[in-house]
C-alpha cells in the first residue's frame, strides 16, 4: 500500500471519527430550534423553520439563570478550592519527595476508580446532618474533593518539570519558600496551573451525579436542569435539547477559546 | 583564623556515607578547587557549604560565624550551577538583579551593579534578552554575572564549564582566572577536569569516596602526590605505576625513598620521566603499541612484557612505528615510590 493511499485512509478515518463525535452535538443544537412535533418526526428533519420558543420556555419554566448561576458558583468555587489544596500538595510532592510520595500519588489516583455512587450514602448523610443539602457549599466542596486527585497529579507532573536547580538558584539568591513560589514556581508553572484549572472547571460544570442527588430547587446546577426535562410521561426532546444547549453552551465556548491549554492539560503537558 | 572552615563535616544519604569527616580551611581570597572522580563527594561538599544540603555532623564556619544551620539564602554565598540555572522567564538584567530586588536594594544601585557586572562580562548588548535567546557561553557569563552583582563572601562554582565545548571551555577558564584576579574573591570550584584544577587553583583538594586524599598547590600535588590515587589522578596521561617486583631493575635505581622501597611496593614514573631509546638501550625493554602525535607532544604507548603497559611523553616527533622494539630509560630523580597500601614513600621516612 503506497504512502499516499495510507494518508488518504488515515484522513478519512479521522474525518469519520470527527463526524461520529460531532454529530450528536450537531443534532442536539438542531433539535433545540425545532418544535416538539418536528423533533420526533420520522424521517428526521434537516430543513425546517427554526423557533426560539423552547429556549423561552426553559427560562420561564425553570429559571435557567438560577441554575446557570449555581453552575458558575460551584464550578469556579470548586476550582479555586481545589487549587488551594492541590497546589501546595503538588509543590511539596514535586520538590520535597519522600520515599512514600509515589505511593501516595497512586493511592490518590486510585480513589477515582471507585464509582461516585459508592460514596453516595455517607456523603448524603453527612450533608444532611450538617444542614448542607441543597446548598452550593456542599456541591462546591464535593466537586473540589472529587477533582482533587486529578488536580494534584496534573500539577505535580507540571511542577516536577521545573528544574530543581532553578529553585536552588533562587534560594541562593535570597528567596525564602514563598519567594521561590512567587518568583519562580508561579511564573514557570502558570501554564500548568491554568490547564489544571480549566480541566477542573469543565469537570465540575459537567458533573451531574452529585448535583442530582444532593440538590433540588435552590442549588441545582444546569445538569439538574437538563434532567428535569425527562419525565415518566416521556422525553420532551426539543425542550430537552434547548436546555442542554443552554447548559453546555458556556463551557463549549470557554473550551473553544482555551482549547490549547485544555489539550495540554488532558495530555499532562506532553503536547506543548 | 581561616575565612572558611569545615570541621569534621559529615553527610549521609540513607546508609551511604557521602562525606566522611572533612576538615578543611580556606583563606580569604583563595581559589580552592575540589577535584575527584565521579561520585567522590565534591558536589555534595559544595552543596553542604552552600546550604542546599544539611550537614549531619560537624560545623561550618564563615568569617568567624557558625553558619552550619543557617539557610542558604542567609549565608552570603553565591553559586554558579553546572546547568547555569537561569530564570527562563526573566531577562538577563532581571536574572542578574534578582537577588538585589529581593533584598530591596534601590533601583539606581541595582542598575549600577548590573551595568558594572555586564561590562566586566561583555553582557551589555544582551541585557534585555531572555536566556533562551543566548548561546551556552553567554548563559554561562550571565550565571557568573548573577553571582558577581551580589559581591558575596564566597563564590561557589559547580562544574561551570562542563556544558561548554572544548574551545569555549578554555576561553571561559581564562576569563574565570582573570575575574578572580580582578575581584580577589574567595572561590570554591568543583570540577572533574584536572586541567581546570591545575590552571585555576591556588590549592587543590583531591577527594575520593567522600574523604580528602590530599590538599596542596597544583604543582605540589603533581610533584609530591601523597598516594597512588593522587599520583594517578593528577597528570595526563596517568602516571605509570609498576609493581616493584615486576621490574627488579628499577629497584636498583636511586629513588626518592632511598633504600626503603619495599619489594611489595610500587614505583611510579610520569610519562615525561620515561625516555624512549633504541632497542638495547634503557633499563626496560619494550615494544611500541601505539603512537599519539599531539603536535607539541608525542605519546608513545609501549608493552614492557607480562601485560605491563607504559606510556612515555616526549616533545620531539618520532620516527617509530607500532611493533618497533625499544628500550625505556627511567629518570631516577623523577621516580615516585609507594608502599603496598599505596602511600607515598619519601626520602628520610
Amino acid at each position: 500500500m503506497s504512502a499516499r493511499t495510507l494518508h488518504v485512509i488515515r484522513a478519512c478515518t479521522a474525518w469519520l471519527a470527527t463526524l461520529v463525535l460531532f454529530f450528536p452535538l450537531f443534532w442536539l443544537c438542531l433539535t433545540a430550534f425545532k418544535t416538539e412535533l418536528q423533533a420526533i418526526s420520522v424521517p428526521p428533519l434537516l430543513l425546517f423553520t427554526p423557533t426560539l420558543e423552547n429556549f423561552a420556555l426553559v427560562q420561564d419554566r425553570s429559571n435557567y439563570l438560577l441554575y446557570a448561576w449555581n453552575s458558575i458558583v460551584t464550578s469556579f468555587g470548586s476550582t479555586a478550592l481545589g487549587l488551594l489544596i492541590a497546589a501546595p500538595a503538588a509543590y511539596s510532592m514535586a520538590f520535597f519527595r519522600a520515599p512514600g510520595t509515589r505511593g501516595l500519588l497512586m493511592w490518590m489516583l486510585s480513589t477515582k476508580m471507585m464509582p461516585a455512587v459508592g460514596a453516595l450514602v455517607p456523603v448524603y448523610v453527612l450533608a444532611q446532618l450538617s444542614g448542607l443539602l441543597d446548598t452550593r457549599i456542599a456541591l462546591t466542596v464535593i466537586f473540589a474533593m472529587s477533582n482533587l486527585p486529578i488536580m494534584v497529579w496534573m500539577l505535580y507532573s507540571y511542577l516536577k518539570d521545573i528544574p530543581r536547580e532553578i529553585l536552588e538558584a533562587a534560594r541562593m539568591d535570597g528567596a525564602g519558600i514563598w519567594g521561590e513560589a512567587r518568583h519562580v514556581v508561579l511564573p514557570l508553572g502558570l501554564g500548568g496551573l491554568s490547564s489544571t484549572a480549566l480541566l477542573c472547571l469543565v469537570l465540575s460544570w459537567n458533573e451531574a451525579f452529585w448535583s442530582l442527588n444532593l440538590t433540588s430547587a435552590k442549588a441545582g446546577t444546569l445538569a439538574a436542569l437538563i434532567a428535569s426535562y425527562s419525565s415518566p410521561e416521556g422525553l420532551f426532546w426539543a425542550k430537552l435539547s434547548a436546555a442542554s444547549v443552554l447548559a453546555i453552551g458556556p463551557i463549549v465556548v470557554l473550551g473553544w477559546f482555551s482549547q490549547k491549554q485544555l489539550v495540554q492539560g488532558l495530555t499532562f503537558g506532553a503536547v506543548k | 583564623m581561616p575565612f572558611l572552615q569545615l570541621l569534621g563535616v559529615e553527610k549521609s544519604f540513607g546508609v551511604q556515607r557521602a562525606i566522611k569527616g572533612i576538615d578543611l580551611s580556606v583563606e580569604k581570597g583563595e581559589f580552592v578547587v575540589f577535584v575527584g572522580p565521579s561520585g567522590c563527594g565534591k558536589s555534595t561538599l559544595l552543596r553542604l557549604i552552600a546550604g542546599l544540603e544539611s550537614i549531619d555532623k560537624g560545623r561550618l564556619m564563615l568569617d568567624g560565624r557558625d553558619i552550619t544551620d543557617l539557610a542558604s539564602s542567609k549565608r552570603d554565598l553565591a553559586m554558579v550551577f553546572q546547568s547555569y540555572a537561569l530564570y527562563p522567564h526573566m531577562t538577563v538584567a532581571d536574572n542578574m538583579s534578582f537577588s538585589l530586588r529581593l533584598a530591596n536594594v534601590d533601583a539606581a544601585t541595582i542598575r549600577e551593579k548590573v551595568d558594572r557586572a555586564a561590562a566586566i562580562l561583555n553582557l551589555g548588548p544582551y541585557l534585555q534578552r531572555r536566556p533562551g535567546e543566548l548561546s551556552g557561553g553567554q548563559r554561562q557569563r550571565v550565571a557568573i554575572g548573577r553571582a558577581i552583582v551580589r559581591a558575596p563572601k564566597v563564590f561557589l562554582f559547580d562544574e561551570p564549564l562542563s556544558n561548554l565545548d572544548a574551545a569555549l571551555r578554555g576561553q571561559t577558564r581564562i576569563e574565570i582566572a582573570k575575574l578572580h584576579r580582578e575581584l580577589g574573591a574567595t572561590t570554591i570550584y568543583v570540577t572533574h577536569d584536572q586541567v581546570e584544577a591545575m590552571t585555576l587553583a591556588d590549592r587543590v583538594v583531591v577527594l575520593r569516596d567522600g574523604a580528602i586524599e590530599q590538599v596542596g598547590s597544583p604543582l605540589e600535588l603533581y610533584d609530591r602526590p601523597a598516594n597512588r590515587f593522587v599520583a594517578q589522578f593528577i597528570g595526563t596521561p596517568q602516571m605509570n605505576i609498576v609493581a616493584a617486583a615486576a621490574l627488579p631493575a628499577l629497584q636498583t635505581l636511586g629513588s626518592r625513598a632511598g633504600p626503603t622501597l619495599p619489594s611489595d611496593g610500587f614505583i611510579g614514573i610520569r610519562p615525561e620521566g620515561l625516555q624512549v631509546k633504541p632497542a638495547g638501550g634503557g633499563a626496560i625493554p619494550a615494544r611500541v603499541e601505539l603512537i599519539e602525535s599531539l603536535g607539541a607532544d608525542t605519546l608513545i604507548y609501549t608493552d614492557a612484557g607480562d601485560g605491563l603497559q607504559m606510556v612515555a611523553r616526549q616533545s620531539q616527533r618520532t620516527a617509530l612505528h607500532p611493533g618497533d622494539k625499544v628500550g625505556l630509560e627511567v629518570d631516577a630523580a623523577a621516580m615516585h615510590c609507594f608502599d603496598r597500601e599505596g602511600k607515598a614513600l619519601r626520602a628520610g621516612g
